[in-house]
């Protein structure tokens, strides 16, 4: 919540600079005494625990880049070199890799907190659409890392994904083809392909680090939503950030690690395709050619769409729809613990994204196909139809007075009095 | 909301074991799964494996293999075959290498040290395939990780050549193989009852020298493994216990807000 600051600056060092240019004000405003919800469940660790992956890759990141070379007959074994000759080379570069299914793994959970807790709604639509931004920034990210690698997967993933933009020539001829060999640098994917994908890919980490300052900023206007959905109404609704949340937040991200350090040290590979071991070569098209698993769900949309045009446009619908959520949501109901209706539908749709992500790894034919759509068109279902139509429905379950009485089971006695 | 959590853990705990039945679809054949010394969380390289394992690539495999990530120094690095250093340097200077061009602009041939790659068999990849009735060796540095069941499918490859069953028309040059992917592969079976001669006392079966080859492979691929695994326990068994002790700093400094609801609760 934007309140008044209380800093008061303790030292002659820190009057000076809080005069000039007030940091420490910052951090002790946001950081330190920040009201936050005390209801919160470990669910909203995910922010913290981004925020490290986050660091984690830019730090690891630019130690691999010190050593990579972006060159077609190069890239692929300089990433071998890493890993047999570079001190810690094995450490950097998986913690990279494996860093990058951590990543979206905790942004997606991150993602479907927010949409069953209803954070997107008001006062935080421009909060919820800067988290989709940073999604967009991460997809764009991970697939240009992924194509570094130059294994087969990684070229041949780079030539469908380009080849996409040749759909547009259905609308103007020559469009596509013109837009494809723009960003091959060439009249195929080749080197200057390979060198533009690793500048952007360095590129992009601090876009996405940008964002996230604006993401955090826009989160603490109206302050962090809460299990209820309820707003905090009085000062004992709320703990003070320091350190309530800093040390709940600090045990979460090490157990994060634990999960993370289990993939990193026992199976690096597991997450990952063989076939990119195999250096790339345009000769030879893989049997499969299937993307990591967190694109697999819109893979999915792109292939179980017979067209190719309208393949690719529901592919990125699937993620515009995402901008739109705050207002084809009609329910003033914020949480879907409280929905008993929607409730329902919310489960299926994570069953129906999870069940996506299967089908993107399978090939697109029989059963499969067949189911592929079915949750294609719940997907788009899910959004379009039923968060409006349900909100307007829907009976909610009573909420709580306030978050004290969620938590105490009753109207709080100091409730008035402001315990914290 | 206790539920709600449990349940988003349920559901992501599910979705991160989707991609084992991904790998495991598909049209290529079952591969059964070995026992390794090298298995998580603990497993190591048996280091008489690997030498034989290097015996056997060396006077079979490179005949037609190269494995260009590899260095003769490699061989004597910790974590690996445990070649001595007279061993690796006599190794190396089995082969000659081409060097150059000295100061009157000419290549030369010189014996192989510790530093030079693994000697490939063929100067190009034309070449290869000219010598193996246009089908291509592969490099076989990280062929180990390079298929689907890793080591597995090494080993099953290694030692699934079998008589076609009747009903299948092999192509000319081609053999059949239960565990490759179509069946029908360009290698003939490379291993040989007694093509090579292991001083060690364990018997010269084709059995072993697949098993032995296959952990020679492994390594070859991920050399630093053991690194992994020991690096990996200390800092697993670092975070365990840190978190355990956030865990506890984590209840003190809650304890006070749970003790003052509780007497809210309490108070009528
Ligand atoms: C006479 C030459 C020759 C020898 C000796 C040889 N190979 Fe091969 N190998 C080939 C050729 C040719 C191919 C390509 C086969 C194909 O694609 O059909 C191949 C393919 C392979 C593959 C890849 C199979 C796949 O899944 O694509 C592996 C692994 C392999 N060989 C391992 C070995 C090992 C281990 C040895 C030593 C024990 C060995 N080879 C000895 C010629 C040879
Ligand atoms: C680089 C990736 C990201 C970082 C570092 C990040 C960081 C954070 C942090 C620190 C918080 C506050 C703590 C919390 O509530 O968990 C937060 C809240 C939030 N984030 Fe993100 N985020 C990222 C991606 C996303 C994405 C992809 C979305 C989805 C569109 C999103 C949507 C939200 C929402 C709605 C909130 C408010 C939650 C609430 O108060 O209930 N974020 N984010």
């Amino acid at each position: 919540m934007a309140h008044e600051s209380t800093y008061k600056p303790s030292t002659g060092f820190e009057r000076w600079l809080d005069a000039r240019l007030p940091i420490p004000r910052l951090m002790y405003d946001q950081f330190g005494v920040f009201p936050m919800p005390r209801n919160v469940n470990y669910l909203w660790t995910f922010g913290a625990i981004l925020m490290f992956l986050l660091a984690t890759q830019i730090a690891t990141g630019i130690v691999l880049a010190m050593h990579y070379q972006p060159t077609v007959d190069g890239a692929f074994n300089s990433i071998e070199k890493i890993m047999r000759d570079v001190n810690w080379g094995w450490l950097l570069r998986y913690a990279h890799a494996v860093g990058a299914s951590m990543f979206f793994f905790a942004a997606f959970v991150h993602m479907f907190r927010g949409l069953y807790y209803g954070s997107y709604k008001a006062p935080r639509e421009i909060l919820w659409m800067l988290g989709v931004l940073i999604l967009v920034l991460m997809i764009a990210t991970a697939f240009m890392g992924y194509s570094l690698v130059w294994g087969q997967m990684s070229f041949w993933a780079v030539t469908v994904i380009t080849n996409l933009f040749t759909s547009l020539d259905t609308l103007i001829p020559g469009l596509g083809t013109m837009l494809v060999e723009w960003i091959w640098g060439g009249f195929a994917v080749g080197e200057p392909t390979l060198n533009r994908l690793f500048a952007l890919h360095y590129l992009f980490p601090f876009l996405i680090a940008g964002v996230v300052i604006l993401h955090v900023w826009a989160l603490h206007i109206p302050g962090s939503n809460n299990p209820t959905g309820v707003d905090i109404k009085t000062k004992s609704d709320t703990l003070p950030f320091h350190p309530y949340f800093t040390i709940k937040d600090g045990f979460a991200v090490l157990l994060f690690c634990i999960l993370f350090g289990a993939f990193l040290f026992y199976a690096p590979n597991y997450l990952g395709h063989s076939d990119n071991y195999i250096p790339a070569d345009p000769l030879v098209t893989p049997a499969h050619i299937v993307p990591e698993w967190y694109f697999l769900p819109f893979y999915a949309i792109l292939r179980v769409i017979p067209d190719k045009l309208m393949g690719v446009l529901a592919l990125f619908g699937a993620i515009v729809v995402l901008f739109l959520v705050p207002w084809l949501d009609t329910s003033r109901i914020r949480s879907v613990s409280y929905r008993p209706i929607f409730k329902w539908f919310f489960w299926l749709f994570v069953i129906c994204c999870i069940a996506l992500g299967y089908f993107g790894s399978q090939a697109p034919e029989g059963w499969k196909l067949l189911w592929g759509r079915i949750c294609t068109i719940y997907y788009f279902a899910f959004f379009l139809i039923i968060m409006p139509v349900v909100g307007l429905i829907e009976k909610p379950r009573r909420l709580p007075g306030s978050i004290t009485e969620s938590v105490l089971g009753k109207p709080s006695a100091s409730a008035v009095g402001g315990a914290a | 909301m206790r539920s709600t959590s449990k349940l988003f853990a349920a559901l992501a705990v599910f979705a991160m074991a989707l991609p084992a039945t991904v790998h495991a679809a598909g049209d290529a054949p079952e591969i059964e799964a070995q026992e390794w010394s090298w298995a998580p969380p603990f497993g190591q390289f048996d280091k008489g494996q690997l030498q034989r394992g290097y015996k056997v690539y060396k006077y079979v495999c490179a005949n037609c293999h190269s494995m260009n990530l590899l260095s003769y120094r490699n061989l004597g690095e910790p974590g690996g075959p445990g070649f001595s250093e007279a061993a690796v340097k006599a190794l190396a200077a089995q082969a000659q290498i081409q060097d150059g061009p000295d100061d009157t602009g000419q290549m030369f041939m010189r014996p192989g040290i510790p530093a030079d790659r693994f000697k490939a068999p063929f100067a190009n990849k034309e070449a290869a395939r000219a010598a193996n009735g246009g089908a291509y060796p592969p490099d076989l540095s990280v062929m180990a990780k390079a298929r689907p069941h890793g080591p597995d499918y090494l080993y099953a490859l290694l030692t699934g050549y079998e008589e076609a069953p009747d009903d299948m028309t092999m192509s000319r040059g081609m053999h059949y193989n239960a565990a490759f992917p179509g069946h029908q592969i360009a290698m003939a079976n490379p291993l040989i009852e007694g093509v090579v001669e292991y001083t060690d006392g364990t018997a010269s079966t084709p059995d072993n020298y697949a098993k032995d080859v296959t952990a020679f492979m492994m390594w070859a691929a991920e050399p630093k493994l053991e690194e992994r695994y020991r690096v990996g326990a200390r800092i697993m068994l670092f975070l365990i216990a840190f978190a355990i002790v956030m865990y506890l700093t984590k209840k003190a400094v809650w304890a006070p807000v749970h003790k003052r609801d509780h007497s809210e609760e309490t108070k009528t």
